[in-house]
């Protein structure tokens, strides 16, 4: 070919086309994609919320299937009869709005769109903190949902914790960004979110203790449901650590309200 | 007559065996460790890298004569990063529980250095069909390595395949484990996926003494 490859106009001028070229394709696919993976996300959050509470497709015993995609939007209606938005100030009520109230008061924004992360940004800044709460029932007794966020091996995990009046776990669902499969990625899996089905959070004495994903506590069927311990996954220590801290830090702040309901 | 010329077959062929980027170029050892305990996983990645080499070492041909040589390592890696990302978004948007599969190699392929190996030793130099086929082939190879350290890793690990218990139930003692049997947890651990690695060298080695260098 004619043109010098090796010359540096070239090679500028190259990089500069490349850039461009590389640039808007990937702003244009992003931006055309863009309300097809949030409606995707939303949808997923609710699936999450609904899986938390049992309310799920599920067949059989390793399965996770959520309500379908098609359904999801009329289930979470159904299931969810309240939503509640707490705001928490150093550890205090600062008050208790509906679905209707925080809307209005956040122009429209729905309480299941609340970014945990920037919330718990807030809350470590010594600002409040909006703390989600999805009402629903489960064999007949009211239960609540909350999202929980922390930090694993590589990446972000989260989920959501379904918990009865007194703070017993009666539903968890996690996921993360980045854990390794077969290792920490395995938080996802049904043997592990079932073990914290039982579990407490606070002591009998209405202290708040959590719940410590340990290794050796001599229970891997975890039939012992009031060791707040529940069994680790081998060799994901540190995502197991994530989960402990994720449930202790973040449904602490739900503690005063849950002392209101008793 | 076959599809492909006896050359072109051999660009497939070879690196299924005689020339594989795992065992004897010891390229892409870093994912082959890092994803291998769960044949599930070892799967999605061998799909993953089959498309993106397949297609990156086309586009690379198509552009060798353009590139220039200066800067064509963060040419190479630009049209890599892209295409994983093209494709990552379009599976987010149609197809989300794939994506979320996928979430984890993304990082992955684009670090691949079977990938940029390829690129770079081969693409810049040949034609598109044949860069293809060469794509493909490694592609394939890497993907026979991987699926084998997957298997042995799962089943000896965690007595699954898929995720489904094929040894019985470690905890009620059903299967192999009412004679004593355990789950070996080293094997889920990255350093059994390289002593696998060194197994099946050693084998392939120990069939074919052109392959051992001195």
């Amino acid at each position: 070919m004619a043109v010098d490859t090796d010359k540096n106009s070239y090679t500028i001028i190259f990089a500069v086309a490349m850039v461009l070229v590389v640039g808007s394709l990937l702003a244009f696919t992003a931006s055309s994609l863009a309300p097809n993976i949030d409606e995707n996300k939303r949808m997923e959050k609710q699936q999450n919320i609904l899986y938390a509470m049992g309310v799920n497709a599920n067949e059989g015993d390793g399965d996770i299937t959520f309500v379908s995609t098609d359904k999801v939007a009329e289930a979470f209606k159904t299931n969810i009869s309240e939503q509640l938005v707490i705001e928490v100030k150093d550890g205090e009520i600062v008050k208790t709005m509906t679905r209707q109230e925080f809307m209005d008061a956040n122009g429209g924004k729905e309480p299941y769109l609340i970014d945990v992360k920037k919330q718990q940004a807030r809350y470590k800044n010594g600002e409040s903190r909006f703390l989600p709460l999805f009402v629903g029932q489960q064999e007949g007794k009211k239960v609540y949902v909350a999202p929980i966020r922390g930090k694993g091996l590589w990446d972000a995990i989260w989920g959501y914790v379904a918990l009865d009046e007194d703070m017993v776990v009666r539903g968890t669902f996690f996921d993360h960004a980045g854990e390794t499969p077969g290792l920490g990625a395995n938080i996802k899996q049904r043997y592990f979110m079932d073990d914290f089905y039982g579990e407490r959070l606070l002591t009998e004495a209405g202290v708040f203790k959590g719940i410590t994903v340990a290794k050796g506590n001599n229970d891997p069927k975890n039939e012992t449901k009031d060791d707040y311990e529940v069994d680790a996954l081998a060799g994901a220590t540190i995502t197991g650590d994530g989960v402990s801290a994720m449930i202790k830090s973040d449904l602490k702040l739900y503690l005063p309200y849950f002392k209101t309901l008793n | 007559m076959g599809l492909l010329s006896k050359k072109d077959a051999k660009l497939i062929t070879d690196p299924l065996a005689d020339n594989n980027p795992i065992t004897i170029q010891v390229l892409g050892i870093c994912s082959a460790l890092a994803i291998t305990a769960e044949l599930k996983a070892s799967i999605v990645m061998s799909f993953a890298v089959l498309f993106v080499l397949g297609v990156g070492n086309v586009v690379i041909s198509l552009m060798r004569n353009i590139i220039p040589s200066k800067i064509r390592i963060i040419v190479q890696l630009i049209v890599v990063a892209s295409l994983v990302i093209i494709v990552d978004q379009v599976l987010k948007a149609f197809a989300y529980e794939l994506s979320k599969t996928l979430s984890v190699f993304v990082g992955l392929i684009i670090t691949n250095c079977i990938i940029m190996g390829r690129f770079e030793a081969f693409a810049l130099g040949n034609g598109p069909w044949k860069s293809f086929l060469d794509g493909i082939g490694n592609a394939l190879g890497y993907a026979v390595i991987l699926i084998i350290v997957g298997f042995f890793r799962e089943l000896l690990g965690s007595g699954t395949l898929l995720g489904i218990p094929v040894l019985g139930d470690p905890i009620e003692k059903t299967g192999v484990y009412s004679i004593g049997y355990e789950n070996n947890g080293f094997m889920l651990m990255p350093p059994m996926a390289l002593i696998i690695v060194g197994l099946i060298i050693w084998v392939q080695r120990s069939r074919n003494k052109d392959l051992i260098e001195d």
